[in-house]
């Protein structure tokens, strides 16, 4: 059972300390671990800013990759209100019946054709197909464009050897140029018309605004999908009977993938910039530093979460923070449900077991931590009923 | 059965029954503005917030610590503050007044 297990590397510098020390570019980052403190430091926005230069609140930092603010993201309040109740409608778009009949649609299709399959390779040929296509929904763009998304690879912004890749954010940003210039020319349904036909406090966004919510939407949704529908695989692949449990008690299907995301939680922290000179444990933040937020190991503080290393299917209450907290929580959380929620019932439906062929854990290197967040690779067999 | 009545931030009341689940299922099933319950309740969203009637407090009993750790960062919070999945619906509810708190 040892496959699908994400460890928790956080835990003793939590105890002990309740910090962590991480260098990234010579920008340095103090991490911190315990829920409370996570939540605080994403509450007090006054302090622990979002809206610093571009890229910077980003761990590691993508200062030397992008320029351009990406939005709500990267304001504060006041401002980020504006724009984040201009987009806040359209992505709660994925619950309605529709949308959710769709989504069904193709997560049922790309299930059908793995179980077809001898083997498949769960990162490239499943998790990076079905986000994709999945993504067409939210942009409400035409279903064919997944294939030219899920051309790019797995990452966005990284490279095969995991560095920052300036090359590779070019190919998305050109894209997303030449689909705003498309839809100022004839104009759709789908996201981008809407945010061209937008005002935000009396004026017109900017193609630089709108460039700034589309770069947020592609890169936010892709890794961090990804890391949740191949771990779950991982997860199901050795677990069996949840899958035979989530069959038999479909009620339970929204608080177990609750427990996936917290435990899995796909984004391992988020950076902020200190405005002023200020503590976090009793540990010296000096103002223009960073810190970051660690929602993995906030998800396995023992204070609040009874056996933290153990999924618990049905767990009842389970304050995790895999989609952030406060202000700036994750805008594309809807989705990211909606897609998990119908995947598991598809998968507890259709598939009665998953052999796991051959797999390469995906580790970040934190400096003083190393954690797994997915897999790079790993082959499976689909079985089904 | 329990009749809940829910007053919108618009100060719209709307009147439910129910026998079972929570009361933040009863809302979002019956599409009250202003509760989302984003999480499917499990205490993780803070989207179900609610400020039960000063006087119907003994009704609903005292939020968790797990659920107050949630409802101290909400700017919105007053003593009458609870997050509405946390409370399940059974007939000691019978009666129950919830103003739907604003977002922050």
């Amino acid at each position: 059972m040892k496959k699908s297990k994400l460890s928790d590397p956080f835990k003793k510098a939590r105890l002990e300390k309740g910090f962590g020390e991480m260098n990234d570019q010579n920008d340095p980052v103090t991490m911190l671990l315990r829920l409370k403190d996570v939540r605080k430091g994403a509450h007090n926005w006054k302090t622990f800013q979002s809206g610093a230069t571009p890229g910077r609140i980003v761990v590691p930092s993508e200062v030397a990759i992008r320029s351009i603010r990406q939005i709500p993201f990267e304001v504060d309040p006041p401002e980020h209100k504006s724009y984040r109740d201009l987009v806040e409608p359209w992505f709660k778009r994925p619950l309605e019946e529709a949308y959710m009949q769709q989504l069904n649609k193709q997560i049922s299709a790309i299930v059908d054709e793995v179980l077809a399959m001898d083997s498949v390779e769960v990162v490239s040929d499943f998790s990076l197909r079905l986000q994709s296509r999945a993504l067409t929904l939210l942009l409400n763009t035409p279903y064919e464009e997944a294939e030219t998304w899920i051309s790019w690879g797995t990452h966005v912004f990284r490279s095969e050897g995991e560095a920052l890749d300036g090359d590779k954010a070019n190919i998305l940003y050109d894209y997303i140029d030449t689909q705003i210039e498309k839809a100022i020319k004839a104009p759709g349904d789908d996201l981008y018309s809407m945010l061209l036909a937008s005002e935000v406090n009396g004026k017109k966004l900017t193609k630089e605004e709108i460039k700034g919510v589309m770069i947020l939407t592609f890169a936010g949704g892709r890794d961090t999908v990804i890391n949740a529908v191949t771990n779950s695989i991982a997860y199901f692949a050795e677990h069996p009977e949840s899958l035979q449990r989530i069959k038999n008690e479909p009620e339970i299907t929204s608080k177990a993938v609750e427990e996936l995301i917290r435990y899995f939680a796909p984004l391992t922290h988020m950076g902020r910039v200190a405005t002023k000179d200020t503590q976090v444990c009793e540990h010296a933040i000096k103002a223009d530093s960073r810190i970051s937020l660690c929602w993995a190991s906030a998800n396995r503080d023992a204070s609040v979460f009874e056996n933290p290393n153990d999924i618990v299917l049905d767990r009842k209450l389970n304050p995790h923070v895999s989609f952030g907290f406060g202000t700036h929580n994750c805008l594309g959380a809807t989705h990211a449900r909606q897609l998990m929620r119908i995947l598991v019932e598809t998968l507890a439906n259709k598939v009665k077991s998953i052999d796991i062929i051959d797999f390469k854990e995906n580790i970040e290197n934190l400096d003083q931590f190393e954690r797994k967040v997915g897999y790079d690779a790993i082959n499976v067999t689909f079985n089904g009923y | 059965m329990a009749k809940i009545t829910f007053i919108t931030t618009d100060k719209e009341a709307i009147t439910l029954e129910a026998s079972s689940g929570s009361v933040m299922q009863l809302a979002v099933d019956n599409d009250v503005p202003g509760i989302d319950g984003d999480c499917g309740g499990v205490c993780s969203c803070a989207t179900c917030h609610v400020h039960v009637k000063p006087e119907h407090m003994e009704k609903t009993g005292e939020a968790s610590e797990i659920e107050n750790d949630m409802l101290e960062l909400d700017d919105n919070v007053n003593e009458y503050s609870r997050l509405c999945c946390q409370l399940e619906v059974s007939d000691a509810l019978d009666g129950l007044e919830l103003q739907v708190a604003e977002r922050d």
